[in-house]
């Protein structure tokens, strides 16, 4: 106790400067002043955080034990409740399990370990002269001796053999990814001419008749099914249909004929990041995504009104066939999806 | 009252109060739950349709104007049909109460019939939907893995995937599905209530309708996980995880790095 009462250490004094007067360095105030904590002077104090330990591995005892009962005696079950009590028994337990040795060797390490400050200064991360001088010795040696800057034809095989290795790791690991060098597929969907317009997912034709105003449906390509690869196809192709009143609608010149007494067809791939965007509000027309928030104004060609895409939704033009279902008349005159490559350049 | 004072300490009264609560409750659902028998079509006479009308000049006029053909606060009724009576009507969205980005649902201001009367005079106006039979909204009739599917395209990017609600623009929100009733589900899905749009009997078809109810009825039960946080997804679950996961986080770090006393 008496160290607290010898007054201050200049340490731990305030020592003002003048404005403008700031010294060059400021100097290391060094440790505050050490005060004992109340188990050091109290055999009480001491066994009492001694009990507290304890206690606390004893927490952890428990627990552990809780757990291994619960594991046996509350198996997870058929019905949400059961599972919900197990989960939560062997959570429990898992954790106190854990938190009690956690903490109680925190708690010891604090309350019961000494606390005297000690400090470990760094070495220098410079190495000496001697050793820099005598590694780019080294150095200087091996290129003489390898004469690499006269031997012009040796350079250039190390050279060839370096740069074409790594395609010994590149090439294979595309080829895993899905051995497919088909970049030209990314461009197209396999919409084509005449392709039906069908629900999505049950596969049915849609006749325009039936897509009444402020309807939405979600759309494949019929022929769906018959795809080398259904759901690749189904990620690229899939389509929100949407029917306005045609005198809501704004269309560009050279799209007027790409849309049927009101319907028009949108790819459900967002430009941005290509998350499916369907969010579709009938009394604003908007169509939301719901991952970054961008919102296509339908009835003005889906061009962006907010949010992080920057292109319109690519538009599916469609027409009726003489049974009256819903047919595409090609396949997409643009990409579908976010951004890439060959869209830079634009 | 002393006696019971008393026994406020003991350490079984909450375990007492809460099945207390639960029984309260769950009386209470017994006797106020709308049975099916309620939801099923009555056959509209003229005199229903006089009441409704007389019903609809003092409630509804003054917004979707006396011919019920809309005004400049309200849209036209007529071709609605009735189940958008009984859907806007039985869960208290209309009357409005004030306007704003949605109808809110509220306390229904109706009695069921004085609803069908209503909905039998704006049937009245034009042909419209009518309010399914309790058949074709009996979640026990559906598919719940088909609904699922039909829930997933159709319906969860904006009610979420589990029918827990969403966020739309502008204040507007897709509501919570769990308390709705079958009727009013298939109401919502072929009439499209405000932002929501229209799903027809040839995109949705009746039997796909009820599957969906079907699969609605299954959620919002007991979660096996524990606390799902209003099964909201990321908002919920990373406000939960920043404040008090790090909260926690950063507080035993305080805690290890400071001096025992």
């Amino acid at each position: 106790m008496s160290n607290h009462d010898t007054g201050h250490e200049a340490g731990n004094e305030i020592v003002t400067h003048a404005p403008g007067a700031l010294p060059d360095r400021f100097e290391d105030p060094g440790h505050p002043e050490h005060h004992d904590r109340m188990g050091d002077n109290d055999p009480k104090a001491n066994k009492r955080a001694e009990r507290q330990v304890v206690a606390l591995f004893a927490v952890s005892v428990l627990a552990t034990l809780g757990f291994l009962v619960a594991y046996f005696a509350l198996p997870p079950g058929d019905t949400p409740e059961s599972m919900l009590r197990s989960n939560l028994a062997l959570g429990l337990g898992l954790a106190l399990s854990l938190l009690g040795i956690g903490f109680a060797a925190v708690h010891w390490a604090k309350a019961l370990m000494n606390d005297h400050e000690k400090s470990e200064d760094r070495h220098l991360q410079r190495s000496s002269d001697e050793n820099r001088e005598a590694a780019v010795t080294v150095l200087k040696e091996g290129a003489a001796d390898s004469a690499i800057g006269r031997r012009g034809v040796l350079q250039g095989a190390m050279i060839s053999a370096l740069a074409l290795f790594p395609l010994a790791i590149v090439v294979p690991f595309v080829g895993n990814i899905g051995d497919d060098w088909n970049v030209s597929k990314f461009r197209h969907t396999m919409w084509k001419k005449g392709t039906k317009l069908a629900t999505d997912p049950s596969g049915r034709p849609i006749k325009a008749a039936d897509v009444t105003i402020g309807s939405v449906f979600h759309v494949i390509p019929e022929d769906l099914h018959e795809a080398e690869h259904p759901l690749d196809e189904k990620a690229k192709a899939v389509v929100l249909l949407v029917r306005l009143d045609p005198a809501d609608l704004t269309e560009a010149e050279d799209r007027k004929g790409w849309s049927y007494d009101g319907i028009v067809a949108y790819s459900k791939i967002c430009t941005h990041v290509g998350c499916p965007v369907a969010l579709y509000e009938q009394q604003t027309h908007h169509l939301l995504c719901p991952c970054h928030q961008s919102t296509f104004d339908v009835a003005d060609g889906a061009k962006v009104v907010f949010g992080p895409a920057k292109r319109p939704l690519p538009q599916l033009p469609i027409t009726v066939d003489d049974e009256g279902y819903l047919i595409a008349q090609s396949d997409f005159t643009e990409p579908v999806g976010p951004s890439y490559w060959e869209r830079l350049a634009r | 009252m002393k006696a019971l004072a008393a026994r406020r300490q003991d350490r079984r009264a909450p375990i007492v109060l809460l099945l207390l609560a639960l029984l309260l409750t769950g009386g209470l659902y017994a006797v106020l739950a709308p049975t099916s028998a309620d939801a099923t079509p009555v056959q509209a006479s003229t005199n229903d349709i006089a009441t409704g009308e007389k019903l609809f000049q003092a409630n509804c006029a003054s917004c979707h104007g006396p011919a019920a053909s809309g005004t400049a606060s309200g849209p036209s009724l007529i071709g609605v049909g009735a189940a958008a009576v009984d859907f806007q009507v039985g869960t208290g969205r209309m009357p409005m109460q004030m306007s704003g980005p949605q109808a809110q649902v509220k306390p229904v201001q109706f009695d069921q019939e004085q609803i069908n009367q209503l909905a039998a005079f704006v049937a009245s106006l034009g042909a419209g939907p009518a309010i399914p039979t309790a058949e074709q909204v009996d979640p026990a009739l559906g598919d719940v893995s088909n609904g699922m599917l039909i829930f997933r395209t159709n319906c969860a990017m904006c009610h979420n995937a589990v029918g827990a609600g969403g966020a739309l623009s502008q204040g507007k929100f897709a509501p919570n599905l769990w308390e709705t009733t079958p009727t009013h589900l298939y109401e919502a899905m072929l009439t499209g209530p405000q932002s929501m749009p229209v799903f027809n009997d040839a995109n949705i078809t009746p039997e796909e309708k009820r599957d969906i109810i079907a699969f609605i009825d299954k959620q919002g039960g007991t979660s096996p996980g524990g606390l799902d946080l209003g099964a909201l997804g990321p908002v919920s679950e990373g406000l939960w995880a920043w404040v008090v996961g790090m909260g926690l986080l950063i507080g035993a770090a305080v805690w290890i790095g400071a001096k025992s006393s």
